[in-house]
Parts: structure tokens; C-alpha cells; sequence
């Protein structure tokens, strides 16, 4: 707990020097090269505290961060924060279902390779999931749009909603469904790979275990020593990693949400590199990094409730 | 060295290389890797480096969004380069930047996991704090921050990577220096009078190398996807085009409203191809150094 605030710390330090002394002159760049007057700059230098010390403009940005004020975007020119919060509901939809549809369908992949090793299940699994991991996300998003999107038109090319669409309420909702297939359907695919991987290896070690063959000595059918003796005991490193990977649920789909056009937050940074609109980039890193290290925190404590073994982290 | 401790360590080396040679996955990985290795050593044999020129490709009469059966081998794209010259170009640019990054990681990882778990005490907590502060941030997001800031060049690219991604590497040497340590050979080189310098140098590097190699070929395809993520969100160098940047003007031109697939299917191919290669290797590696993983 307190690691994680120390963490927590680390990241809003790192953040400040990250924006402020590396950038060197923030005011310089808002205005990009235009002509304006030095009275305006020293101006705005002021309002944004760049005329005090070091240390009085770390607290004032730690003041600022945590009344949740990152600053107004340079792009839409709305206040970061807003831009944000707007944002968040599409990726943690896509990226929800996407994380719980891989960790389930990985998983179960992950059981039958373990559990048939050396079969040609186990081989067409083991290299299908490698073959998935190796590439790059969008790529696949990016074959799968053209496949089932442009040449064979099943799905809409992009967005969350068709353009100008009015739909409203059950309507919206089977629209906004039938947006996120394709995109859900590639993020599944790629993260499904990690859990596969992770499960075999898992479920291989406990399959030397001696209470496997002791629950088949006592005459168990196999389904049952499995369901009810080994995957139990081998599932406790994919609920870690399970956990850590919700963690990424925000920042998880950059690229991918790009290629979809998909309005969340991995789209706003997309367009924000594109800028480059710094303020927004600032808010949704600080974002990304506080929701990776509460799911990190969530794991931690997980963990050690379903192994007591792990003692007091 | 003494010519004993060499010649134990080439018989390690051949050892090392007959069971990596009896490996099914590790052959076909190396094989692939050859091959790529050679078309970006080979790039101004198999095309000319002037395609990459719009002005030239249209000097040359090239026609605009040609398919592979219009203008071989693969066809041109929205400005009437060849996409075979950018596939071969770009896999230098890619191979550069995934084995540059990889050595820079290693190197980081290394320092700081040796460093971390030879010396121990207060210098082994405050880099494990840093390390794991390091590993808990986002990767993804702390790169594209980074290279936002820092500008659009290979050499940025390359230290984003590398500033990015070793505390896994840090953590695992660390692990291997803390039983090395353990070992009587240790012990009785420092009884002997060595120094720590000596000792890491002679005792602790030589067994830890392994593991790092190992890490190493299981890090570049890391390196290599990061680098491909940055460049197709526009964080890549302007002037050298890898396959990522080829994927990212292949998508914000349209290439695949237009079903180019030429334009953005070999980029993709060549990536996944080296990530494969190089996590086969790694794993038949790895399986080397540690027999217990083999089967996996």
C-alpha cells in the first residue's frame, strides 16, 4: 500500500521533470513560432507560475494535478481533464471485454495444450498463439479491417456509431455493438497468446505434482483430476497476470484503437502525439500510470489471499 | 586468461552449439533471421536506394498505387515508390533499431542487476525501488511520451527503447548474481585476495552471460514491436523509413480503403517473420540454459 503511493509519487515527480525541464520553454511551444507579444508570453508565464523557483512550481503543479487540473489542450482547447473523463467509457468498453474474452478463451486454450501435451492440439495451439503474439496489434487490426470490412464489407470500417447517425437507447447500444466487434475481435486475438502461454506452463509444472496421481489412484476420471486438482492449483500466475493486465486496460490499444477510429483514450493519444498536444499527452500518461499501479496493488493483494503462503506484501 | 579457463570455455561454446543445432525451433529461427539478415546487408544488391525518392520514382514514370501484377514485385504506393525498395530498405532500419535498442536494454539491465546484486545493502534496495518504479509505469505511454518530447530520430528511438525496457533485464541478472555469489568459487577467489572488479570480471560475468544472451534474443522482438508502435503513431525518424513507418503511411494514405494490400502486408509479414525468429531462438536458448524448460 504504501509502496504503491510511493510509486504513485515517483510517477507525478518523474511526470513534472519529465514536462517541465526537458521541455524547456512550455510557453515558446503553445505558440509554436507565431509572432506574439513578449508582454502576452511574460504574461502567461506568469499565470502558469514559470517565473517562480523550482520548488514553488512543484507544488503548484501537485496542487494542480490533484484537483484533477492538467491544463487546457492545445488542440480542442477544452480543459484536458474533460477531454479525458469524455474519452473513457469507449476504451474501457472495448478494452474490457477484450481483456475478459482473452483471459477466458486464452486460458481454456492454455488447459487443453497443457493438458494433451505433444498432441497435434497442443502443437496447432501453441504455434497459433505464438503467431498471434509476434505481431504487431494493429497490423492484425489492420488485415482483419481490410478482410471483413472493406473487401468482404460484414463490418463498418471505423468509428463508434455510423456518421450522422441518430440512433437513441436498445438501438444505440446494438449499433455501438456492432462497432466494437471488429476491434474487440483483434485485441482478443492479440492479448489471448500471454494467457495461453502462461496457463501451459503453469498447468505442465503441476502436472508432476504427486496429489494428481494420487487423485488417480483413488479412481477420479480424468476430466475431474483436472477440473478439480490441477488447474485450480495452476491458475494462481494467470489471475496475476490477469490482474496486471487490467491494469492496461486504458492505455492498452493505442495503435489499435487508431486504426478503428475508436473514440477512447488510446485514439486521444494517437491524435495528440500528432500535435504534438503535450498537456493532453501529460493527462492521459498520469492516467495510464495510476491505473496500472492500482491494478498492480489489486494483484498484490489478490495474490496473497489466494496463496497464504505469500506473506504480507 | 589462462589457456585452461579458454579452452573450458570453448568446449562450453561448442556444447552450447550442438544442442542448439539438434533444436528443431532454434534451426528454423536462425534460418529466417539469415535470411532477413542478408536482405538488409544485401539492400543496395536488391534495390536501388533512389526508389525511396518520390521525385526519382516519378522521374522514373512509375505509376501511382500500382498493384504487384502492374509494377513488380510488390507493387508502388501513393507517391509511386516501389514498396519491394521500402520493404528491403526498411528492414535495415528495423533490424538497426531493435538490435541497437536490445544492446543499450542489456547493457542498462545488466549494470544494474549486477551492480544491484553483487554489492548488495542500501545500493541493492534503491536500484530494486527504482526498477520496480520503472516497471510498474506504463511502457508504451512512457516511450510515446518520451519520444514526443525528445524529437523524431533512429538514435531517440533507440534510447527510448532502451530507457524503457530494462528493469525486467535487471531484475532476472540480479536473481542469477544473488546465487552465483553464493558459490564456493567466490569464496575462495576472495580468500585468495581477488577484488570485487576480479571478481565480477572473471567469476560472476562468465556465469551470468548465459542468461543474458538468452535475455537478449527474447528482448529484441520487444524492441523491434515498440519501435514498429512508435513509428506507425508518427514518432518515427522522417528520414529513415522502417517497416513501421511503412505500415503508418500505408494507413493514413488509405491503402486500405483502397485494399492495397501490397502496400502493408509485406511490412507486416517481415515483422512478424524476425519477432518469430528471434523468440525461437530465445526459447531453444533458454531451454539450453535451463533443461528444466524444455517441453514447454
Amino acid at each position: 500500500m504504501a509502496g504503491s503511493l510511493l510509486t504513485l509519487l515517483f510517477v507525478l515527480v518523474f511526470n513534472f521533470f519529465l514536462f517541465r525541464i526537458v521541455q524547456k520553454d512550455p510557453i515558446g511551444s503553445l505558440f509554436r513560432g507565431r509572432n506574439v507579444p513578449q508582454a502576452v508570453i511574460d504574461n502567461l508565464r506568469e499565470a502558469f507560475g514559470l517565473d517562480q523557483p523550482l520548488l514553488t512550481q512543484f507544488f503548484l503543479y501537485m496542487r494542480e494535478t490533484f484537483s484533477l487540473n492538467f491544463g487546457v489542450s492545445y488542440q480542442s482547447r477544452q480543459p484536458v481533464w474533460d477531454e479525458i473523463v469524455a474519452a473513457i467509457p469507449a476504451t474501457v468498453a472495448l478494452v474490457g471485454v477484450s481483456a475478459i474474452l482473452s483471459a477466458v478463451i486464452g486460458t481454456a486454450l492454455g488447459i487443453v495444450a497443457a493438458w494433451r501435451r505433444n498432441t497435434w492440439k497442443d502443437h496447432g495451439i501453441t504455434s497459433g498463439t505464438m503467431l498471434f503474439y509476434s505481431m504487431p496489434d494493429f497490423w492484425l487490426g489492420m488485415i482483419l479491417l481490410v478482410g471483413l470490412a472493406v473487401v468482404v464489407p460484414l463490418f463498418p470500417v471505423g468509428g463508434i456509431v455510423d456518421a450522422g447517425s441518430t440512433t437513441t437507447g436498445l438501438a444505440r447500444l446494438l449499433e455501438q455493438t456492432y462497432h466494437m466487434a471488429l476491434p474487440a475481435f483483434t485485441l482478443t486475438l492479440a492479448y489471448l497468446g500471454e494467457y495461453t502461454l502462461v496457463t501451459r506452463s503453469s498447468l505442465l509444472d503441476v502436472m508432476g505434482e504427486d496429489y494428481l496421481t494420487v487423485a488417480r489412484a483413488k479412481g477420479l476420471r480424468d476430466k475431474l483430476v483436472r477440473n478439480r486438482h490441477a488447474v485450480p492449483n495452476a491458475l494462481l500466475p494467470v489471475i496475476t497476470l490477469a490482474a496486471i493486465n487490467f491494469g492496461f486496460v486504458l492505455s492498452g490499444a493505442i495503435a489499435v484503437e487508431a486504426v478503428f477510429s475508436w473514440p477512447g483514450l488510446g485514439k486521444a493519444t494517437a491524435d495528440a502525439i500528432r500535435g504534438p498536444d503535450l498537456p493532453m499527452l501529460q493527462g492521459l500518461f498520469l492516467l495510464f500510470s495510476a491505473a496500472v499501479i492500482f491494478f498492480n496493488l489489486v494483484a498484490d493483494l489478490t495474490y496473497g489471499f489466494l496463496d497464504p503462503r505469500v506473506e504480507d506484501i | 586468461m589462462t589457456s585452461i579457463a579458454m579452452q573450458r570455455r570453448k568446449a562450453t561454446a561448442g556444447r552450447v552449439w550442438r544442442q542448439f543445432r539438434s533444436s528443431r525451433q532454434g534451426m528454423i529461427g536462425l534460418s529466417v533471421l539469415a535470411v532477413f539478415v542478408i536482405v538488409a546487408l544485401a539492400a543496395p544488391l536488391l534495390a536501388d536506394i533512389r526508389e525511396l525518392n518520390p521525385v526519382f520514382a516519378r522521374a522514373q514514370g512509375n505509376p501511382q498505387w500500382a498493384s504487384p501484377d502492374q509494377f513488380g514485385p510488390l507493387g508502388t504506393d501513393y507517391i509511386r515508390r516501389s514498396v519491394w525498395a521500402q520493404f528491403v530498405w526498411g528492414s535495415r532500419v528495423s533490424l538497426f533499431v531493435g538490435l541497437a535498442a536490445t544492446v543499450l536494454t542489456i547493457f542498462i539491465g545488466s549494470v544494474v542487476g549486477i551492480v544491484s546484486g553483487f554489492i548488495g545493502g542500501k545500493t541493492d534496495g534503491a536500484l530494486m525501488r527504482l526498477t520496480e518504479w520503472f516497471l510498474v509505469i506504463p511502457f508504451l505511454p512512457l516511450a510515446i511520451v518520451l519520444a514526443s518530447i525528445l524529437g523524431r530520430s533512429v538514435w531517440n528511438i533507440i534510447f527510448v527503447i532502451g530507457i524503457t525496457s530494462w528493469p525486467s533485464t535487471a531484475r532476472l541478472v540480479r536473481a542469477q548474481v544473488l546465487t552465483v555469489k553464493q558459490r564456493l568459487f567466490v569464496d575462495r577467489a576472495r580468500s585468495l585476495g581477488a577484488g570485487g572488479g576480479h571478481i565480477v570480471g572473471h567469476h560472476i560475468l562468465p556465469n551470468v552471460s548465459g542468461l543474458i544472451l538468452a535475455n537478449a534474443t527474447l528482448a529484441v522482438p520487444i524492441s523491434i514491436l515498440t519501435e514498429t508502435s512508435l513509428s506507425f503513431l508518427g514518432l518515427g525518424d522522417p528520414g529513415a523509413a522502417s517497416w513501421g513507418k511503412t505500415l503508418e503511411e500505408a494507413f493514413v494514405n488509405g491503402a486500405m480503403v483502397r485494399n492495397a494490400w501490397w502496400y502493408f502486408l509485406p511490412a507486416g509479414l517481415g515483422i512478424l517473420a524476425v519477432v518469430l525468429a528471434f523468440t525461437l531462438i530465445g526459447r531453444t536458448l533458454e531451454e539450453i540454459a535451463n533443461p528444466r524448460l524444455s517441453g514447454r
